[in-house]
């Protein structure tokens, strides 16, 4: 193919973005048309992209590959496999839903703009084959998020909790930074020359010392974005303090990131060092399904429901990547698909209601169900999604990682199955006190939602029901990004 | 000595132009036909012409050759920061124009103009005498321009305190020459110098005291722990451009010197002791730096601390003493000191338009000036190490060399170092863009050179940040200098 989809797809949202932030006399809505042209776009290629995807083929396809900086052997090199098309399909469904919901923002002109070099930086991420792109696009995608949340976000917490995610995501990724320096040069010593490359890395035969070593620093450094257990505080401060659209982004998009690169340039560099650890590890993500789940359950905050029900569905991801065996991998990467629709989902119709009532005190609410029908119908599938019901994305994906569990340890298996009562014992309660019983006098005006975020609610919820009805929409894809890392698993 | 030929004038040729320059900045104020900023316009005309020539003319290949007796070496190394020193002072004389007391003095200028041509000798030099020569000649000038502003007490201070601590330090790092000079049997050239140390019959340890001893002048001279406590003080009260030079050029040239002297003087056999000490000074150094630049709330003092902070960076890549370590050095002084030269004309808008340096005068800057707030944003965030800007692979590239050298520890202290400076950074642009202006805030005004200043440093911050790769080369070809 001739024309560089991947790279379009990449630095369509950055150039847009720049566009907006070097343009200060533009009119509120010429920043607004220019967002939603730019988002729809972005969707359109980023699903055509995923529709392309030969998967019968599989391995890297749209592959991209220009010298960058020959003599460290860094070069600009994207490929999508797999694993990595629905997640540039999601962050493209993210992009445009978040830009939808997002219409009334205040300062438009600097949100759009910081959220489109943001979202350069997830699709760079998501398509790097080399390991120095992938740390740029990763540092791009991190800082634009400290603005987003300190400017537009929750003014009690915004400061707080934005430091602390930009901080914490930080010190991962530069710890990460330093083990995958410390590849690339034990790298050299086995090749005989230096290079970045994701591939040629992969075949670079580190040492079993060496790997065991450095896993544990790199996959906590990125797993740090996907929330684990100790290190997962930042994020429901985070997504709670950000307004709508960045906790869509966030908590849907970039804690896949997290997931994603550490099963890329953890697991999928240091096989050995994967096997030695992960054992352990995945110990943690057992607190992270269980406790994360309790903590949800307790809380009178709506959005800090959502936040800590991410903590817990992030944790099944990390655990189906930890099991390491083909049923976790699978219904890992379903699920990174799966919750990133459905938080984004839920962060809306929370977005959606707060805009309306001005408090997300959940005893406080009530009867919303007569007032905004729409978000409370796409807020109850999120929820069926959430808990595993058949027939929604969510069974497809955990019911796979529960599967791999078993296989691995049951006992573990069985603790994790807990999560999935106390999900459902949540989201019903938080169902029922919010969207039925009696309407509160003083919501008796409160406008319904407008037309573009019906679309954004429509879209969502089609991704949910799509994949649980059709789960071949996107199971042969991950199936063909498996076994690639099978082979690696299984050939090191 | 050979006889003066025309190899050895052509080597100089930066330097005489510099020196022409001195003379027509002098004759012109002298006539007093040209007033204010003209003279100012003529400053930067003249270095820009200068770089012009040099690179058209006399650039070196990169092993270069010693000439004037081997005194001086015209090499890549040498001929990179010779131009960067020239760029830099240009950059500067354009935040100083409309400066009030500043902009509008002969004098100023030409004691620029003098410290520029001590920088570029000090690039050059090649034996210890004409380090030390150098190096005072490249200073002096510094001293007066710190208290240029004679009616104001904190310039002042500035300047008395920088001398102070200057005269100190110059004191002792003579005293580690002259202490070298004679355990080496009379050697003065650097080469030679470390040929005449490793052949010494004097005990080793007092040879390494003497190398520590020079390292201290040294560290004066880059704000490095622990001769770092000048910087603070003396930035804030200094006028700012000058603090600006302070700060990027006059840093530079300690870099540059004490590169070739760890590389080429120092006997390589005592590399493990002083490479021990650099990076323990490093460590110290990026530390301090960044954890003492939490509590500023006045933006010259936290630039002052952010920059002792990036000298310990930078004492990483000389740490690791490879061709990757020196190179990293070099993109990373380019990159450092054209960011911090935007950064402090910056501040340096900021406090002519609102007669303080303080952050907090900052407020709504997203409003009052969105081009400034956007200049803003650039040079922090390159400060802070975030792609796409240019300091992010300026120190990708340290990280590396020091991960090549075998010293992750120091590479994970100072990640987690780039970490504290992150924060330090977004506070700053979190005043600048989420809090609303207050109601008095004055009215930001931006000189039109200090524009033009700010776009050119803002387009190369991204610039380099992403096309890295000429610069890189660039920095190759200066470290082929010492690593052919």
């Amino acid at each position: 193919m001739n024309l560089p989809l991947l790279s379009l797809i990449i630095f369509l949202p950055i150039v847009a973005g720049t566009v907006m932030l070097l343009w200060p006399n533009a009119s509120r809505d010429a920043i607004r048309r220019l967002a939603l042209v730019t988002a729809t776009i972005t969707f359109a290629l980023s699903a055509w992209l995923y529709v392309a995807y030969d998967f019968v083929a599989g391995g890297y396809q749209f592959v991209e590959k220009y010298p960058w900086l020959p003599e460290l052997g860094i070069s600009y090199h994207v490929g999508v496999d797999g694993l990595s098309a629905p997640l540039i399909l999601l962050t493209g469904v993210v992009i445009f839903t978040g830009t939808l919901v997002s219409w009334n923002i205040d300062r438009p002109r600097e949100f759009f703009g910081l959220l489109y070099i943001l979202a350069t930086g997830v699709f760079g991420v998501f398509a790097a084959l080399d390991l120095f792109t992938l740390f740029f696009m990763y540092e791009v995608a991190v800082f634009p998020m400290y603005l987003l949340i300190v400017i537009w976000g929750w003014e009690k917490t915004r400061e707080y909790a934005g430091m602390k995610l930009t901080l914490y995501l930080l010190v991962g990724s530069v710890l990460a930074l330093v083990g995958g320096l410390a590849m690339v040069f034990a790298a050299r010593d086995n090749l005989g020359y230096l290079t970045f490359d994701l591939l040629e890395l992969e075949k670079a035969g580190l040492s079993v010392g060496f790997q065991k070593f450095w896993f544990p620093i790199v996959f906590f450094g990125f797993a740090v974005l996907g929330g684990i257990f100790p290190v997962h505080n930042w994020s429901p401060d985070g997504h709670v303090a950000a307004p709508t659209a960045v906790s869509m982004f966030h908590a849907g998009v970039l804690m896949k990131l997290g997931a994603f690169a550490a099963l890329r340039v953890g697991v999928m560099l240091m096989p050995e060092g994967a096997k030695f650890h992960l054992p352990w590890i995945i110990l943690l993500t057992l607190v992270n399904v269980v406790y994360g789940a309790f903590i949800a359950s307790v809380q009178q905050d709506f959005k800090y429901v959502i936040g800590f029900s991410s903590v817990s569905h992030m944790g099944l991801v990390i655990m189906g990547i930890a099991t390491l065996n083909h049923d976790g991998l699978l219904g890992s990467g379903v699920q990174m698909f799966s919750h990133g629709v459905m938080t984004a989902l839920f962060f809306a119709v929370v977005g959606m209601v707060y805009d309306r009532t001005h408090t997300r005190h959940i005893p406080s609410l009530g009867g919303m169900m007569k007032k905004l029908p729409w978000a409370g119908v796409a807020f109850i599938i999120a929820g069926l999604t959430s808990m595993g019901m058949p027939g929604f994305s969510g069974f497809i994906a955990e019911f796979p990682i529960f599967m791999g569990v078993w296989r691995y340890e049951p006992w573990i298996a069985i603790v994790a199955a807990i999560s999935i009562v106390v999900t459902a014992s949540y989201v019903l309660r938080v169902a029922h006190k919010v969207f039925f019983g009696p309407l509160p006098e003083e919501f008796k005006d409160i406008p319904d939602i407008n037309v573009f975020d019906r679309v954004a609610l429509v879209t969502l919820v089609f991704f949910l029901v799509g994949i649980g009805v059709f789960p071949h929409m996107m199971v042969p894809w991950i199936e063909s990004g498996v076994n690639y890392v099978l082979t690696i698993l299984g050939g090191a | 000595m050979s006889a003066l030929n025309s190899a050895m004038l052509l080597a100089l040729l930066p330097e005489l132009l510099v020196l022409a320059l001195m003379g027509l900045v002098l004759i012109t104020d002298l006539s007093g036909r040209v007033r204010g900023r003209n003279l100012g316009w003529l400053t930067i005309v003249g270095l820009v012409a200068v770089v012009l020539i040099s690179v058209s003319t006399v650039m070196p290949d990169a092993a270069g050759e010693a000439v004037w007796g081997g005194t001086l070496k015209h090499d890549a190394l040498s001929f990179v920061f010779r131009m960067l020193f020239l760029i830099a002072a240009a950059l500067t004389v354009f935040f100083v124009l409309d400066v009030p007391g500043l902009g509008d003095r002969g004098a100023f200028y030409l004691l620029l103009l003098a410290s520029v041509l001590g920088m570029m000798l000090m690039a050059m030099a090649n034996d210890i005498i004409m380090l030390f020569l150098a190096m005072e000649t490249a200073t002096i000038p510094l001293y007066v321009l710190a208290g240029f502003f004679t009616g104001r007490r904190e310039s002042v201070e500035a300047g008395f305190k920088y001398l102070l601590f200057g005269a100190l330090a110059s004191g002792v790092m003579l005293y580690g020459l002259s202490l070298l000079y004679g355990f080496s049997g009379g050697e003065v050239e650097f080469a030679a110098l470390a040929q005449g140390l490793a052949e010494t019959q004097a005990p080793t340890w007092a040879v390494l005291a003497a190398l520590m001893v020079v390292l201290a002048g040294f560290a004066f001279k880059v704000a490095a722990v622990p001769f770092h406590f000048w910087a603070p003080d003396v930035y804030q009260g200094a006028p700012t451009p000058i603090a600006a030079f302070l700060s990027t050029a006059s840093k530079a040239a300690g870099f540059v010197l004490l590169v070739r002297v760890a590389l080429v003087a120092f006997p390589s056999a005592t590399l493990p002791w002083w490479g021990a000490a650099l990076a323990a000074m490093a460590a110290a150094t990026m530390t301090l730096g960044n954890v003492l630049a939490l509590t500023q709330t006045d933006l010259k003092r936290l630039l002052a601390y952010s920059s002792i902070g990036h000298a310990g960076y930078i004492l990483m890549g000389v740490v690791a003493a490879t061709k990757l370590g020196l190179t990293a050095v070099v993109f990373y002084l380019l990159v450092y000191m054209l960011t911090n030269l935007a950064a402090f004309g910056i501040v340096a808008v900021l406090e002519r338009s609102t007669g303080s340096s303080a952050a907090a005068h900052l407020a709504g800057l997203y409003k009052r000036s969105p081009w400034l707030t956007l200049a803003t944003l650039a040079a922090f965030l390159s400060l802070a190490g975030v792609p796409p800007f240019a300091g992010f692979v300026a120190k990708v590239w340290v990280f590396m060399a020091a991960v090549e050298a075998k010293l992750e520890w120091l590479a994970v202290i100072a990640v987690l170092n780039s970490i504290v400076g992150i924060y330090y950074y977004l506070v700053v642009l979190k005043v600048a863009y989420e809090y609303d202006p207050p109601a008095d805030a004055a009215p930001i005004v931006v000189s039109r050179p200090v524009v033009w200043a700010l776009a050119v440093l803002a387009v190369f911050i991204v610039v380099a940040g992403v096309a890295f790769g000429p610069w890189f080369g660039w920095g190759q070809w200066a470290a082929a200098a010492l690593f052919p």
